[in-house]
């Protein structure tokens, strides 16, 4: 026992001793003296104050801690803090005011080509990019608040932009403000989980050419387009919400070039359209609530072999449009609230089957201003006439199985 | 002018017809909103009456009873009223009742069950729907003296706002699609108070569509205050032009 502490007094004696700290009242008052003067494993505490150093550059193993939250101004002339040696950790900082650029993207905090680095509890506000993994590996960037108040596309940089990496963690971030959310492109094997993205210029989430990655329980909210997936095998999209993303372009879901992925558990409400699909195939739609959505679903003649099974489809103005004739996606065990059928065996399943595209959908994909006519009378009745005899809309755009009363999810 | 009101009032109200109305419309609201949890379905039906139902039973029981009340107007008109005040008290009076039992019968459980945007644009457009067709009877009415061709003269009228137009616009729709008509389509709605009110109140219940690219032109000109305001102008024009066009020949009718 007596050994134990001792060893326990040894280590906790070389830990003070590889701690360096730096602050207005301290001896030490630059970070990148600090940072000059440290050794490989070492601790570098900044306190409390505004920190105006340019460009900071951590190219040693170090932990960087801050004491309640530290500001580290870039001035809006250069990269606030980059990352140039493995398993750094950075905590604790506020960092602000990174510089603006086309060529060079300057960034709040950014890796280089490295592994391991940890970024939590920072707060970034009013960066170009906020945080920048480059080529990176293992990394973990977990609790962050990010924001900005980018108006235009061309100049606001990301939230969270991750490029060409792999096995990296995206955890509990809060974004709002930057162009997209949280930019993937060529990222594999990676989690996106428990993310707040909200009221973003462009997407809350854009994923490119990413395979094998999950993202799981986030919240994208308001975004000026929703979500864009695209071009990427693999992905579970699991228990996320996609809500109020309205406009023109805008879709909660943005699905195009996807395949042999999972849409499980997630809620789309209130948005102009709720899934948007293009050239997507072997998909596994199961368990969604779409819900006071425009469109609850546009799947795109160009889509095939989707299973779309046990979803709610509640409140939307129309369940399901597409552009074509050719259906090539199966449609099983969903619940509709517009569906009119009956259940004579009472097992729960109706015993007509369901037709989810309306001839007014039809008709307002080919002509737009049609939309003026919706809920009119007239439109009625032809749509209930449609239903008994399909002519325009496809036959085989079908749910023999719609179910009775909702799924509770 | 007072006293007539409420001589005509209590009149409709000693109808049952009125009365029987309400009910209907009650029953109708307070059953479909009870049927599911959500109050989606509910809005919907409410909707289909108040675009379907109320301009028809408005139109057809103002007319009918006009006609049959013209020995007590010839009454009136032999009292040193003015017919102005005669004509005006006649459409207060009915416009009132027309308006209570639409309030009563649906607006009551749609301020219970929903009481947002959407129930509360709803009671307000559906109240102005009984007030134009009240006036669109009066109009009607007035053209003929023949009771029949009167009573069918609101039946047409209500036929061409309830489908006919639809049916006009769609045509319409689809033999310029090759042309810009948005706009023009946002124009042509004011020819028409139910699909003024349509409109309203799918920027309220379809929100999220209209936010879409189709709506967007529409929510782009009924959605602001002013395109608000604008509508509700046309909608009060519609109840009050033709009643103006009642009043000016009610006034130099030879009875």
């Amino acid at each position: 026992m007596k050994n134990i502490i001792f060893f326990f007094l040894l280590f906790s004696f070389f830990l003070q001793a590889k701690v360096i700290e730096v602050g207005i009242n301290k001896p030490l008052k630059s970070i990148k003296k600090a940072i000059a003067l440290a050794k490989v494993d070492d601790t570098i505490l900044v306190y409390k104050g505004i920190y105006k150093e340019g460009n900071i550059s951590i190219n040693k193993k170090i932990t960087f801690l801050g004491i309640s939250y530290p500001t580290l101004d870039g001035q809006k002339k250069y990269e606030v803090l980059s990352i140039k040696a493995d398993g750094v950790i950075v905590q604790g900082f506020k960092v602000i005011n990174s510089g603006y650029g086309t060529l060079e993207d300057p960034c709040g905090i950014k890796v280089y080509n490295r592994k391991n680095v940890v970024i939590q509890n920072n707060i970034l506000d009013n960066n170009f990019f906020g945080i920048y993994i480059q080529n990176g590996t293992n990394c973990i960037i977990k609790n962050n608040k990010i924001k900005a108040s980018g108006k235009q596309e061309q100049l606001i940089g990301n939230g969270i932009h991750c490029w060409k990496s792999d096995s990296l963690q995206v955890t509990a971030n809060t974004i709002s403000g930057h162009r997209d959310g949280i930019y993937f492109e060529f990222v594999t094997n990676s989690v996106i989980w428990r993310n707040i993205s909200t009221h973003n210029v462009r997407y809350g989430l854009h994923f490119m050419f990413s395979n094998d990655d999950a993202y799981i329980s986030n919240v994208f909210k308001n975004n000026g387009a929703g979500v864009a997936v695209m071009f990427t095998r693999r992905v579970k999209m699991f228990n996320n919400y996609f809500e109020e993303n309205w406009g023109d372009a805008a879709y909660g879901l943005f699905l195009k070039e996807i395949s042999d992925s999972y849409i499980i558990g997630n809620k789309f409400s209130r948005n102009t359209s709720g899934i948007h699909m293009e050239g997507t195939s072997r998909i596994l739609v199961e368990k969604n609530i779409f819900e006071a959505n425009g469109w609850g679903m546009k799947i795109q003649a160009s889509c095939m072999e989707n299973i779309i099974k046990n979803n709610n489809f509640v409140g939307n103005t129309f369940d399901i449009s597409t552009n074509g004739s050719l259906v090539l996606n199966t449609f099983d065990g969903n619940y509709w609230d517009k569906y009119e059928g009956y259940d004579l065996d009472k097992n729960g399943v109706g015993d007509v089957p369901f037709r989810p595209l309306s001839l007014f959908a039809v008709l307002t994909e080919n002509n737009p201003s049609a939309m003026l006519l919706f809920r009119s009378f007239m439109i009625t009745l032809l749509d209930k006439s449609e239903k008994i005899l399909p002519s325009i809309t496809p036959d085989n755009f079908i749910d023999k199985t719609p179910l009775m009363h909702s799924l509770s999810l | 002018m007072n006293r007539i009101i409420k001589i005509i009032f209590l009149d409709i109200l000693k109808n049952k017809i009125v009365l029987a109305y309400t009910l209907i419309l009650a029953l109708l609201s307070w059953s479909s909103f009870g049927l599911e949890d959500n109050s989606a379905k509910g809005l919907l039906t409410i909707l289909n009456v108040i675009l379907f139902t109320v301009p028809l039973v408005s139109i057809l029981f103002a007319t009918i009873y006009l006609y049959n009340s013209s020995e007590f107007i010839e009454l009136l008109l032999s009292q040193p009223v003015k017919r102005k005040k005669i004509w005006l008290s006649l459409f207060l009076g009915l416009s009132l009742s027309m308006v209570a039992a639409f309030f009563i019968g649906a607006g009551i459980p749609l301020l219970v069950n929903a009481p947002d945007s959407v129930g509360i644009m709803m009671v307000i457009v559906g109240c102005l729907i009984s007030i134009i067709f009240v006036a669109l009877a009066f109009l009607s009415s007035i053209l003929t003296r023949d009771k029949a061709k009167g009573i069918g003269i609101a039946i047409m009228t209500w036929l061409y706002f309830a489908l006919l137009f639809d049916g006009l616009v769609l045509f319409l729709l689809f033999q310029f699609s090759e042309y810009p008509i948005e706009k023009a389509m946002v124009a042509v709605t004011a020819f028409s108070p139910i699909d003024l009110a349509r409109i309203q109140i799918l920027l309220q219940l379809d929100v999220s569509a209209m936010m879409g690219y189709t709506g967007a032109i529409f929510k782009d000109f009924f959605g602001t205050a002013i395109g608000l305001m604008v509508s509700f102008m046309f909608l009060c024009l519609w109840a009050i032009i033709p009643f103006y066009i009642s009043l000016k020949k009610f006034k130099n009718k030879d009875l």
